[in-house]
């Protein structure tokens, strides 16, 4: 089994096969004709699967590439090269007629429920207009879009209410049930609960899983927030500028993880528990994420990496399975999280701005003072309390 | 399995398993008065008190040059018309009084040629309504051409950009960098002689560039918002984006505009007229008279006077009313940081 | 085609410049002895008593209103709080529950129309009944603030170390030159490499975390005693949050400051801050050590808050609480939390309960049926089933 095999259209292996997929968009200058003066690569040859019924998160931080990935799968942005396929289907070299036909079967719920719903529109035509768009808009249309709202816990008398009358997470089941409405197999999450608080966040969620144990959906699941990745997700694809570096079930990426910027990203996040949270030892990362318009030879992290050796300016990592479809890209996989934690700080002190050796080393020895709760990383992942 | 049956399947799960957020938090929600974004924009709009008095003043100076002397083969009220000439009273002195006699004035009178009288002995008040109906006419035809050009283009290159963009957008720029009033005066020359509307239509079709470009920065901002990618993802075609989801968006903004653009036409008309490239006699417009009487002002400066005070009245007022708007539909009013 | 898993390469420590890295790790273990619970639990105590005596920051009864259209928002309704030397205290709260506005009324920087009433002391002198010269004077030099988007709280026309040493000059009088030290010093000090030229940078030509460090660097940089810091890092990545806070930490450190930390984000106070005040609708509802509010809440709201989080150890079904915040403008009669309580009774109806002592006298919380919270063994377990039992 190999998530890198190009399924042929007769039979496929998963529901959705992303292949090499590459995304650039073209840098304008100035002038009369804004020529293109360079090109962003947002995303670079992503290969990632998703089964039915199943849930892949999509983890990385902003500008990595992730929103563009579910944007080309959709292919609300046309991709530059590689592929798309669903049940077999290649989407990218699809005509436009033949993808209104596909989307049925794919969509997609945004970020920002005060962005994503037509703030001139009442709920029942935002939710109906789905139907009406691929001809099924029939004299029970209303009883439908109201079944809908019923669906994600909303109430049909207020079909006929504008966006602006509801509060973000009313908002949000509104764009979930306007994604539903024509019965996709794929719902591409870009981040559902991002902009929601607390307290509401849960409810969506909720409302996520049980649509899919219901209704059979395949979730692409794009967040950044690492708990919720966590709690929703079968599987998960780590990304990092533009590419994937590592994917796994969650079990193994959370409390296994190989690729140095996993192990950094899980020891960064924050967890509600002030004990662990003053007591643990972060893998703290110099720098910021490169830019994408000039991204780095060989291993893209390789700037912020403590491992980086030659190899890794030289050479692109390629992805290896370490068992279970456990695919790493990285040179120097991570063994032992305790160690990394300590050889991280003194990674990180060296590269101290002030230059001063003594400082540097000071630094350091702030750093891992409290070594011991690196080794409770090592033992139960991050997050290993809770509240 | 139907979409009912799953439908049903799925609520019934989502409820049985209490799923917190569902129709107790819509209940709660709602329970504010909620209003439709129409309703907040005309609650504003009537609270605006400059717009709202000059929303009556100018309904009232449309009224009065409409109805006093009749359009359009419609009698009006006033007894003279504006092209009958007749016997010369007192130099066509204006007869209105309105000083009251309590302060040693002649009382409140209309008299018999209440803005006096021109050369011919015509009555200068059915002139100067004329002359207000011909200009608020080339106004609104000018105010609705000019949007509808300036929408339709700044639409396109705003939404499908590429060449469409290039080629529309450098032809609207081309459009400004010509002075308008040079394009104006030239095609007023040609088709001034064809009366009123023609010309209208003609400054309107000089008129739009302002429009195109803000339509155009519009769309190509509300393209780019969630809702439109959502509708894309539906498989929506680009028609339907435009005219469902996109052009709903920016009404406020073309109707701010277009109430805009019908003031700047007033001004072109009257400059027009003045320079002799607008309505041409017989029939006549509020820049015209300034026009004809412009070495009248130190003898006779009520037949400048007058024309004057509706030209400024109705430009001011036109303006207060797009401000109003532009007020009305800013939603930065309501924001408030929590 | 499967490709066969490598060797890792741990067996060989690094073998290059890397290598004698590790190593000299061992040694500094060996140096710092990894120091058991005891020990880190004192150290970290440490930091916890190093918390001053003296009181620089009180407020009291603070109350913002803006009028609108629909009436009168009344966005923060009694907030008091007091911070000593070298404190942090964390605000956290959902969005609308006035954790900014309460703030922004401390720095002075709500706009013409609100309508503040209460106290606001800074070392004992009334902000609010200052001359508008003197509280300029306070305000950017003793307290100072931290914005969560740098790039709008900077000025992009002008160089970096332009806006910094203004922010001296104009507290100060000193020779630009003296200035522009001062702001190269505080650059070098929030961990940007090469100051000096960094200087002449504009805040575009910076990274987010870069410009939100040059935005810290200009809030400490008139050695404020207070730094009033709303969301410093929601703009940034993970990665980058963990540099920003302990930068922040640092500063605090190095400059005798105390923080108000205002966030949403539960886990980024859970690791700052020594106190945590909890807000909703407008109010304090509880007020304690961190420690405390997160463990042994006596506010139903923060039980849920807490509840409501994914936890590493949990698959099951997430506890989201019941309902939405209510209206600002059209509060709900009694506690304004009441309506999505499940232990409310005809009293929480009735009657707001005041932000009072619980259990410990330094742990307050607004809530009639605190006591049923400190009599279950977990709050926040407690909340959940009766939550469910109540559906």
């Amino acid at each position: 089994m190999s998530a890198q095999a190009v399924p042929t259209p007769s039979s496929y292996e998963h529901l959705l096969d992303v292949h090499d997929l590459v995304m650039e968009f073209p840098v304008k200058g100035g002038g009369i004709f804004r020529k293109v003066i360079g090109k962003v690569q947002a995303v670079s040859g992503v290969t990632m699967y998703l089964d039915a019924g199943e849930t892949l998160g999509v983890v990385g931080e902003s500008g990595c590439g992730k929103s563009t990935t579910g944007r080309a799968i959709l292919q609300l942005h046309k991709p530059t090269s590689g592929s798309v396929t669903l049940r077999g289907k290649e989407l990218t070299t699809m005509s436009n007629e033949d993808l209104r036909g596909v989307r049925r079967n794919l969509q997609i719920v945004f970020q920002d429920p005060y962005a994503s719903l037509n703030p001139k529109m009442p709920v029942n035509d935002i939710i109906g207009e789905a139907l009406k768009i691929h001809g099924l808009w029939e004299k029970d249309g209303l009883d439908r879009v109201g079944d809908l709202l019923k669906l994600v816990g909303l109430s049909p008398e207020h079909g006929n209410r504008y966006p602006h009358e509801f509060s973000g997470g009313q908002r949000q089941r509104i764009g979930i049930a306007r994604a539903l409405a024509l019965e996709p197999e794929v719902l591409i999450l870009d981040e559902p609960v991002s902009a929601l608080d607390v307290s509401v966040q849960a409810g969506v969620v909720n409302l996520l899983e049980d649509l899919q144990d219901t209704l059979g959906l395949a979730y692409f699941f794009i967040a950044h927030d690492l708990s919720v990745i966590r709690h929703i997700s079968d599987r998960i694809a780590v990304m990092y500028l533009g590419k994937v570096v590592e994917t796994g079930t969650r079990d193994a990426v959370y409390n296994e993880p190989k690729h140095p910027y996993t192990v950094a990203l899980l020891s960064a996040a924050p967890e509600a528990d002030p004990n662990s949270e003053r007591s643990r030892q972060r893998i703290m990362l110099t720098g910021d994420v490169p830019s994408p318009l000039n991204p780095p030879s060989g291993c893209r992290f390789r700037t912020r990496c403590w491992k980086a050796q030659d190899i890794c300016a030289a050479e692109e990592p390629p992805p290896i399975d370490h068992g279970g479809g456990h695919l790493v890209a990285c040179h120097f996989p991570v063994t032992d999280i305790s160690k990394e934690t300590a050889s991280a700080a003194l990674h990180a002190a060296r590269g101290f701005s002030s230059g001063d050796p003594r400082e540097g080393r000071q630094e350091a020895l702030r750093r891992v003072e409290s070594v011991e709760s690196a080794l409770d990383i090592a033992k139960g992942p991050v997050g290993g309390g809770g509240g | 399995m139907s979409t009912e049956e799953k439908a049903a399947a799925a609520a019934s799960a989502a409820n049985g398993n209490g799923n917190g957020n569902g129709n107790g938090t819509a209940a709660q929600g709602l329970s504010i008065v909620a209003r439709t974004q129409g309703q907040l924009v005309r609650r504003r709009f009537f609270r605006h008190r400059g717009a709202m008095i000059s929303l009556t003043i100018l309904v009232l100076v449309i009224l009065l040059a409409y109805t006093s002397i009749g359009f359009a083969g419609i009698p009006g009220w006033w007894i003279w018309n504006y092209y009958t000439p007749g016997k010369v009273v007192n130099r066509g002195a204006p007869t209105l009084s309105l000083w009251p006699t309590f302060l040693g004035g002649d009382g409140f009178a209309i008299g018999e040629h209440p803005f006096g009288q021109d050369d011919l002995g015509r009555d200068y008040f059915a002139l100067t309504m004329r002359g207000a109906q011909i200009s608020i006419l080339i106004a609104f035809v000018v105010g609705i051409v000019g949007t509808l050009i300036g929408v339709i283009i700044g639409a396109l290159a705003g939404y499908y950009r590429g060449w469409v963009e290039s080629g529309l957008m450098r032809f609207t720029d081309v459009m400004i960098t010509i002075p308008i009033l040079v394009i104006a005066a030239v095609l007023g020359q040609k088709f001034g002689g064809a009366g009123p509307l023609v010309l209208a239509i003609v400054i309107g079709l000089v008129l739009w560039t302002g429009l195109a470009r803000l339509i155009r920065g519009e769309f190509l901002s509300l393209r780019e918002k969630e809702f439109v990618e959502a509708a894309r993802a539906l498989g929506a075609k680009p028609t339907r984006i435009i005219f469902r989801h996109i052009l709903p968006n920016t009404v406020g903004v073309i109707t701010v505009a277009a109430t805009l653009l019908i003031a700047n036409a007033i001004l072109l008309e009257t400059a027009l007229s003045f320079l002799g490239f607008g309505v041409r006699a017989p029939d006549t417009s509020l820049g015209l008279l300034v026009s004809t009487y412009q070495n009248a002002f130190a003898t006779r400066p009520w037949l400048f006077w007058w024309p004057g005070l509706f030209i400024i009245t109705i430009a001011l007022t036109v303006n207060f009313i797009g401000d109003g708007l532009r007020d009305a539909f800013d939603p930065r009013q309501n924001r408030v940081r929590a | 085609m499967t490709v066969p898993p490598t060797t890792p390469p741990d067996d060989v420590p690094g073998g290059s410049v890397y290598g004698p890295a590790a190593e000299e790790a061992t040694e500094l273990f060996q140096i710092y002895e990894p120091p058991d619970g005891a020990e880190l639990a004192a150290a970290r105590g440490k930091s916890i008593s190093s918390v001053g005596s003296v009181e620089v920051l009180k407020v009291e009864d603070l109350t913002v209103g803006f009028p609108t259209e629909d009436g009168l928002v009344r966005a923060v309704r009694g907030v008091s709080y007091s911070l000593h030397e070298r404190e942090v205290l964390g605000i956290v709260g959902e969005s609308g529950s006035g954790k900014s506005v309460s703030s922004m009324a401390v720095m002075g920087l709500l706009p013409k129309g609100a309508r503040i009433t209460g106290d606001i002391s800074f070392r004992g002198t009334n902000i609010l009944s200052m001359s508008k010269q003197e509280q300029r004077s306070l305000r950017g030099r003793k307290i100072a603030m931290i914005f969560q988007d740098p790039m709008t709280a900077m000025n992009p026309v002008y160089t970096v170390g332009f806006q910094l040493a203004e922010a001296v000059l104009s507290h100060e009088v000193m020779s630009k030159k003296a200035a522009m030290a001062r702001a190269e010093e505080m650059l070098n000090l929030v961990g940007i490499p090469q100051p000096k030229e960094r200087l002449n940078s504009y805040p575009h030509e910076f990274s987010g975390g870069m410009r939100q460090r040059a935005m810290i660097a200009m809030a400490v940089i008139n050695n404020p005693d207070v730094i009033i810091a709303d969301e410093p890092t929601t703009a940034l990545d993970v990665t980058v949050q963990a540099q920003i806070l302990e930068k922040l930490i640092e500063v605090k450190d190095a400059f005798n400051a105390a923080i108000v930390l205002i966030t949403h984000d539960l886990g980024v106070v859970a690791g700052m801050a020594h106190r945590t005040l909890v807000m909703y609708a407008g109010r304090p509802v509880e007020l304690g050590k961190t420690e405390d509010v997160f463990y042994s809440p006596r506010m139903p709201y923060t039980a849920g808050l807490l509840g409501s989080i994914p936890s590493a150890g949990e698959t099951g079904r997430l506890r989201p609480i019941t309902g939405a915040p209510p209206s600002l403008i059209n509060l709900p009669d009694g506690c304004p939390f009441s309506p999505r309580c499940p232990l409310a009774t005809d009293i929480c109806r009735t009657v707001e309960p005041e932000l009072a002592p619980t259990d410990a006298p330094d742990h307050l919380g607004a809530c009639h049926h605190w006591d049923r919270l400190a009599a279950a063994p977990d709050p926040t377990a407690f909340f959940r089933t009766e939550s469910e039992a109540r559906r």
